[in-house]
């Protein structure tokens, strides 16, 4: 007597809405479960990761810090998976942003002036786009598997940058430590709110989730992105480039990605280090889907998975647990939020012999 | 009689405001990596249980921190959830120690392994390499194939100083001696340290020694009966013929000692780099492949550390090209080791730029 998924005729237009709240519910009777075999109060350990990171204004501010790059990169890339185009490599396209705005800020770190800012941030766009280039055009030209060359220019982005801390970019005060010096307070970004670290980056993400949607629901291009993604054939039926979209969805998420390097090394960070990013670019893939591919979707998800790492912080503190319990929560938490999404596209069925697919 | 009681009536009261004081003072730590890494975060956090032990206090930590823009959330978190003295130990958390710092003031801070010091902000670290120099004594006497291989993390000058230290105590047992380094550019990877220990074998080294966290190299070195030198804590149980013995970074007696500094009001912001001498940096038991005549020359080398007389970095050193940098009887100071970055003659290939 087990339930069968049928699929349904139609997407259901109510499980569009009702699956992140089942999810939601699953993983907290999951995570209750988990943390009671832990030997914590469940309750006090979903007010740790849930409600304490947003009980004060710098936890809400730490929030935003924390999501700006997962958005900002996650809007971007949803845009190129809706078109199928896969590029897994935002990590090595946010290293080179991160590098590029990080030059203009250690050139002019003896200097003031409030055209440091704008030249770091388009620097940092500028580096994304040129390693995501590189994937573009051996994908049009070539026809090679942009997952792997993307991926592979991760690692090469972050030799690079390995190698520039060891050597040209390291701070000549700082004992030999990999480290570039701090930038001046000219290559900051400025605050929202004085007392926490909320930058100007914040506002930078929520416009872009405001261009990612105007790009898909109102242009051109959003709807051949669709079409590309949704029906291939159709698309080039249609006399749509696919070298076109392919080239637009990798410069965009290139050009996102390195942005983001910028700001976080502009804004929480304020030098460059050897090591960056715990792994954006990765994340956002999560964040994309988490999100649907859409923008404000992926606003959300990106507030979503930022508040699961502020709570992991805060339940280590205040309960003692241990970190991979962090892990198993998000990972519980995102396993149901898609797994949940089944339900949209299928239905349960309980009973013998369902047919497996209805014809329609 | 009366005079009695009221003595010990004032000493229990004495006592009991003791005691609710130190219940008061709260430690946090904060880790780069997991405590379960058998290795250096491990160690940290055995300071961190010895100091509840021995003080009765509470602590907190969290582990596997990133050495990025998290780390500032982290400190200051901890900060201002009531702890008074917070212990920072790994070098990517030195910048935003002091700028957490900046914000309290109250508020005691010890960042392990940096430069950076402030009123509120000491730094410790460890001269892990006079270990080094006796795992190179060690080495020296019994490497048969005069090859032996060195993992390493990132090019910092603390871990080219072990390299160092290590290969001038080898050279000085087995001037035919030399050393073969892989970095893997990363603290704690178990996967990539037993790949660059497979790598090593297989380029005919028969000793590994490591500047990693994890017990990865020890096991492939048991597997492959070669010996290999434990890192950070006794790695004995991952490899009991293998290990020929281990540096134990042995934090206890700090973290109790500054601890205890802030309770009694007497906490100031300093400088500690200790050895061997002040047990900072312990030796494992000997494996037994060690053998008898081995083990009184590395005891005798740890003895003369100790007492002053043996200085690991004593000239005559050589670099790479054959060129004397330390003439006989100078050695290289406290500030010139917090820098360096060259290699002594000996060490196979160069620093990775």
């Amino acid at each position: 007597m087990w339930p069968h998924l049928v699929r349904r005729r139609l997407p259901s237009k109510a499980m569009v809405y009702l699956s992140p709240v089942l999810a939601l519910v699953l993983s907290m009777l999951a995570g209750i479960i988990l943390f009671l075999i832990m030997g914590v109060s469940p309750l006090g350990a979903l007010h740790a990761f849930f409600i304490e990171p947003l009980s004060s204004v710098y936890g809400l501010a730490e929030l935003g810090v924390k999501a700006t790059p997962l958005v900002l990169i996650g809007v971007a890339l949803a845009l190129g998976f809706k078109a199928g185009v896969w590029n897994i490599g935002a990590e090595g396209q946010l290293t080179m942003g991160a590098i590029c705005g990080g030059v203009v800020a250690l050139y002019f770190y003896d200097r003031e002036g409030f055209y440091i800012i704008p030249l770091m941030l388009g620097a940092g766009v500028f580096g994304g786009v040129a390693w995501a280039a590189i994937v573009a055009f051996l994908r049009v030209r070539f026809n090679a598997n942009e997952i792997l060359t993307s991926l592979m220019l991760s690692y090469v982005a972050g030799l690079l940058l390995n190698m520039l801390m060891h050597g040209p970019l390291k701070d000549p005060d700082g004992f030999n430590f990999p480290e570039s010096r701090q930038f001046s307070d000219s290559a900051l970004l400025p605050l929202l709110q004085e007392g926490t670290r909320l930058h100007i980056g914040a506002i930078i993400a929520l416009a872009a989730v405001a261009l990612g949607w105007l790009i898909l629901s109102r242009t051109l291009l959003g709807y051949q992105i669709k079409v590309a993604g949704s029906a291939p054939a159709a698309c080039e039926h249609a006399g749509f480039s696919h070298a076109k979209i392919i080239w637009t969805t990798l410069l965009l998420g290139g050009g996102m990605a390195g942005l983001a390097g910028t700001i976080e090394v502009a804004g929480p960070i304020g030098q460059l280090l050897p090591n960056i990013s715990p792994g954006y670019g990765f994340t956002a893939i999560i964040v994309a889907y988490v999100g649907r591919l859409h923008p404000l979707g992926v606003l959300f998800a990106g507030l979503l998975l930022a508040l699961t790492y502020l709570g992991g912080e805060t339940a280590q503190i205040q309960l003692n647990l241990p970190v991979a319990v962090t892990g198993v929560f998000q990972g519980l938490l995102l396993f149901f939020l898609l797994a949940s999404d089944v339900l949209i596209l299928y239905r349960l069925q309980f009973g013998m012999a369902a047919p497996a697919v209805e014809t329609s | 009689m009366l005079k009695k009681t009221l003595f010990s009536l004032v000493l229990a009261a004495a006592l009991a405001v003791g005691t609710t004081a130190a219940a008061e003072t709260k430690a946090a730590f904060v880790y780069v990596g997991p405590i379960g890494d058998h290795g250096y975060s491990y160690q940290h956090d055995q300071g961190r249980l010895a100091l509840e032990k021995e003080l009765g206090i509470k602590t907190s930590y969290v582990e596997s921190v990133p050495e990025g823009a998290d780390a500032e959330r982290v400190i200051r978190q901890l900060a201002s959830s009531g702890h008074n003295i917070i212990f920072t130990t790994s070098f990517g958390f030195m910048n935003p120690t002091l700028k957490v710092a900046k914000q309290f003031k109250d508020i005691k801070f010890e960042h392990a392994t940096g430069y950076k010091r402030a009123d509120n902000v000491s730094t410790y670290s460890a001269r892990f390499y006079e270990g080094r120099t006796i795992l190179g004594t060690i080495a020296g006497k019994m490497t048969k194939s005069n090859v032996v291989g060195y993992i390493a993390s990132f090019p910092i000058p603390e871990v080219i100083r072990g390299i160092d230290a290590f290969t001038l105590a080898l050279r000085k047992v087995n001037p035919a001696a030399t050393v073969k380094v892989v970095w893997v550019n990363s603290w704690f990877d178990p996967g990539k340290e037993g790949d660059a220990a497979k790598a090593l074998i297989d380029q005919g080294v028969d000793i590994i020694t490591q500047h990693t966290d994890s017990p990865a190299p020890l096991q492939v070195a048991e597997s492959r009966g070669v010996y290999a030198f434990g890192q950070a804590s006794d790695m004995k149980a991952f490899a009991p013929k293998a290990q020929l013995t281990s540096i134990i970074d042995n934090w206890n007696n700090y973290y109790i000692d500054r601890v205890k500094a802030v309770m009694d009001g007497t906490w100031t912001s300093t400088d500690t780099w200790h050895g061997l001498k002040q047990g900072m940096v312990e030796m494992a038991p000997y494996g037994d492949a060690v053998p008898a005549d081995v083990r009184q020359l590395a005891d005798g080398v740890k003895q003369a550390i100790i007492d002053g007389t043996l200085h690991p970095f004593q000239g005559p050193i050589k670099n790479q090209k054959g060129e004397l940098v330390v003439k006989a009887g100078e050695v290289i100071s406290d500030a010139d080791l917090l820098g360096l970055n060259w290699y002594v003659e000996g060490v196979e290939g160069s620093i990775p730029k």
